[in-house]
């Protein structure tokens, strides 16, 4: 066998007792662009981090360009052309996108002093090789998060990288971004550097990919070319079982909607929306960030009120001003950012999902009815399937499908009639997503209407009956769930592109 | 689903089982069980160091007359630290309140008054203080909650309000001669407990009921831990914030007045030492300065630590400079074992889940 960029032999890995890895093998040809997939928690993290040296294998064996290199350390990966662009992507967000790109190799050479013009030089020449155009001294926490990425990328080129290795990168980038992204990843390949792409999207994973490698619990279940596999093929062997394909619909609704808004408005955010959700109904919103979407949800919701339009409630005008107002009227919101809008972390699963009902738990006394909170508690774990130790453990020690029942179960233990759920499904597995959607089907089925907001296309497409179109603050366009894909969401999108194209990321050099 | 993950799903034993058991509630959070520890190790210390002095009724008897009102005005101090701020203007508040009560008793009282007449005068001034207290309390609030103010800066400022209007009200002079009824609180016992341990317990008692079993409690500490997610997830933030400040203040106002019945004076800058020693208490006491998390039992036990400590030494003669030097020491420590024992607990657990599992 001709010698690979880099082997992965039979990797065994354990964390105190925990088998992490387990018997793993990857091998990664020279310019291949290789897609490592697999549920959360499957192990595909700590492979990254044995690769990149941050972690020293058990067992088993890594060779770089042929070479057994045993006791591989980060500084020793690094050298040998291995970079790994992490989900945060490592940047420092109060220094400039030149300081950001160039600092570290002017560190790593030990300057005394800094040479500013050739930091900028060495800066513009990384960005070129990207094929980017930023204004190199932006505040980096000004950027997109597109923009960082490209920064990290950029970054990741100036040490003569020949695998880049990239966590979930897509994860909080929309269609366009995803779109420029794979443009880079070309150029990249062409310029005969390999890319290991972590993922849990399917469409990505079939799209970028040559060869694919699946892992499950902590072992690699296969790895196979990309033209080998199917869609149902890809997601049996990442979760172990079938998982069928179908669409949500329900009949023509009539009569009085749960919530209907008209011409609703908030300075700067959207303006004239008019929306209506039935009992039973299923309604997707979708749009690129910043068209609103997440504002009008929490417009909804009384985090941010609107400031001139009507809400409705079963028919009632109503006046949402606050969070208090939003619950009393019925309203649920689970929000897009689950780790810092939706979750204490460090306090017990038990608390983060009582909390919208702490008042509904008290006693004759005003005291909290320990048996009441329990109870509700283990019904909400069994019936969401929450996989946990004990409910007194921190929330922060589950699996993001896990976490996020844990805030749909607090939303949902206060019995909603209208729910709001924005991106339902981000840092998701895929069994857990199935489960979450099922779950929401069931409640529509029962009558609770569902505003769903997300960017997932065949997430969209699946489980509502119709799906809404944001741009610029207005709705522009709706379509039948099961007929949303991707060329009615581009048609939607670029019908209406009459003013000035879709906003271009800020901070290019004028 | 598969057996597994069934299994898994099912809440541990412990969860369901109702009783209480003093192990497992010592267990249940290492702090706890070191700070208790800790408490034993100096109390023994300080029998063996000085038996015939540290281990005597009167020592234990002067000690229950000196930390009550540290531990009120720790009390004070936790609950907004739960909160995820400060309060530093405690003191000021216990101040300026007192020295309200003090003139409503002291001046107000008519000449020649009949006994029942300047006990009407002294609770008047009683609750004169506590109002003027959770007053003082809500001006912290609403500057914290409403115009969104750090915390650290809201008392900072408040703190010096306070005092330089108590120096504005005496003229930096002391205000004697309060009722000799108001003064045996201070100094009186109460079936052998002195009067002040009877407050504090009393203190003690109401914060546990209000952050463990009231809806307020948990919504404080839900707050604490991540003010973001509480907005989102359903709580009025301003109302908890107000809340706590205002506990905070009334709080304040008791120690203040605990600690002019023991004096038998007020004045503007009486225990301006007492608001870091209840940051030290609190923070002690395992009280998370990020917010979030905070044991009642482990401020009591941690205020009594301080006072085994304090009067040890003072058994020993060793000098009040000694004492801070030591209170320090002892704050690092324990500041240093918590870093550190997490890491060390969660080595020891995964090591016995990984036996149990196999």
């Amino acid at each position: 066998m001709p010698k690979a960029l880099i082997e992965l032999n039979h990797i065994n890995k354990s964390f105190a007792g925990v088998h992490a890895l387990k018997d793993v093998s990857l091998r990664i040809e020279y310019g291949e662009v290789h897609c490592l997939a697999g549920e959360n928690g499957c192990g595909k993290s700590t492979l990254i981090k044995v690769m990149s040296g941050v972690h020293a294998p058990d067992h088993g064996e890594i060779r770089i360009d042929g070479q057994l290199r045993s006791g591989l350390n980060p500084i020793e990966a690094i050298n040998s052309g291995i970079q790994v662009i992490y989900q945060d992507f490592s940047i420092f967000p109060n220094l400039t996108v030149a300081e950001n790109i160039a600092l570290n190799g002017e560190l790593a050479a030990r300057k005394k002093w800094i040479n500013w013009s050739k930091m900028r030089q060495t800066a513009k020449q990384a960005l070129d090789k990207v094929g980017v155009d930023l204004d190199l001294n932006a505040k980096v926490e000004h950027l997109s998060v597109a923009d960082k990425q490209l920064i990290a990328i950029s970054r990741a080129l100036m040490h003569e990288a020949k695998l880049i290795v990239m966590d979930e990168p897509t994860t909080a980038l929309t269609q366009k971004e995803v779109r420029a992204l794979f443009r880079v990843i070309e150029g990249l390949k062409r310029d005969g550097i390999s890319i290991l792409f972590v993922s849990h999207k399917l469409e990505e994973v079939f799209e970028l990919s040559e060869r694919i490698t699946i892992m499950r619990n902590g072992k690699n279940v296969i790895s196979e070319r990309a033209d080998q596999l199917n869609r149902e093929k890809l997601v049996y062997y990442m979760t172990g079982r079938q998982i069928d394909e179908s669409y949500y619909e329900i009949g023509k609704q009539s009569g009085t909607p749960l919530l209907r808004t008209d011409n609703l408005s908030l300075k700067g955010c959207f303006e004239h929306i008019s929306l209506s959700i039935h009992p039973g109904e299923i309604v997707g919103l979708t749009g690129l960030l910043g068209s609103g979407r997440t504002e009008l949800a929490e417009a909804l919701f009384g985090l941010t009120p609107a400031t001139s339009g009507e809400i409705f409630r079963d028919g009632e005008p109503v006046s949402i001003r606050s969070v208090q107002d939003a619950e009393t009227h019925g309203i649920a919101y689970v929000p897009e950012d689950r780790l810092t809008e939706g979750l204490f972390l460090e306090q017990s699963i038990e608390r983060n999902m009582v909390v919208s009902v702490i008042d509904e738990q008290k006693d004759k006394w005003g005291m909290i009815d320990r048996r009441k909170v329990k109870s509700a508690v283990r019904s909400w774990i069994q019936k969401l399937g929450i996989a946990a130790h004990s409910p007194l453990a921190p929330v922060k020690t589950l699996s993001g499908g896990n976490q996020q029942r844990v805030v749909l179960a607090r939303w949902l233990a206060a019995s909603p009639k209208v729910l709001i759920l924005n991106g339902p499904s981000v840092g998701v597995d895929i069994g857990s997503k199935e489960d979450i959607h099922q779950v929401i089907r069931e409640l529509a089925g029962q009558g609770l209407g569902v505003l769903m907001i997300s960017d997932d296309l065949p997430e969209l497409r699946q489980s509502c009956n119709r799906v809404l179109v944001m741009k610029r603050g207005r709705i522009i366009g709706e379509a039948e769930g099961k007929s949303f894909t991707q060329e009615v969401w581009s048609e939607l999108h670029d019908a209406r592109d009459d003013d000035a194209g879709p906003v271009e990321r800020r901070g290019n050099t004028a | 689903m598969t057996n597994q993950a069934a299994k898994r799903t099912g809440p541990d034993a412990s969860y369901d089982d109702p009783s209480f058991s003093l192990k497992r509630w010592l267990s249940s959070d290492g702090n706890l069980t070191r700070l208790f520890v800790i408490m034993v190790v100096v109390f023994v210390t300080m029998t063996v160091l000085s038996p015939r002095t540290f281990l005597t009724l009167d020592s234990f008897s002067s000690m229950a007359f000196q930390f009550p009102v540290l531990g009120i005005l720790s009390l004070a101090m936790m609950l907004t630290m739960v909160s995820g701020g400060i309060d530093l203007s405690i003191v000021g508040i216990a101040n300026l309140t007192s020295i309200l009560a003090a003139m409503v008793m002291v001046r107000l009282v008519p000449e020649g008054a009949s006994a029942g007449t300047s006990f009407m005068y002294m609770l008047l001034g009683i609750v004169c203080a506590i109002i003027a207290g959770v007053l003082c309390g809500l001006l912290n609030g609403f500057a914290v909650a409403k115009i969104g103010i750090p915390p650290i800066l809201v008392t900072l400022g408040s703190m010096q309000l306070f005092m330089g209007l108590a120096i504005v009200i005496t003229k930096g002079q002391a205000i004697v001669g309060l009722p000799e009824q108001f003064s045996s609180i201070g100094n009186g016992s109460h079936i052998g407990i002195p009067v002040p341990l009877i407050i504090f317990a009393l203190c003690v008692a109401a914060v546990y009921v209000l952050l463990n079993r009231r809806p307020y409690g948990m919504k404080l500490q839900l707050l604490g831990s991540n003010p973001t997610a509480s907005r989102y997830g359903g709580i009025n933030n301003t109302v908890v914030l107000l809340k706590t400040y205002a506990l905070s203040g009334l709080l304040a106002s008791i120690a203040g007045l605990v600690m002019i019945a023991l004096t038998n004076s007020a004045k503007a800058d009486y225990g301006t030492s007492y608001i870091l020693q209840a940051i030290l208490v609190v923070v002690l006491g395992g009280v998370n300065p990020n917010g979030g998390f905070g044991k009642i039992a482990g401020v009591v036990m941690a205020v009594l630590t301080l006072q085994f400590l304090s009067s040890g030494l003072n058994a020993l003669h060793v000098g009040n400079f000694f004492k801070d030097f030591i209170w320090g020491i002892v704050l690092i420590l324990v500041m240093v074992i918590n870093a550190v024992s997490p890491r060390l607990k969660w080595k020891r657990r995964a090591a016995g889940s990984s036996k149990t599992s196999s």
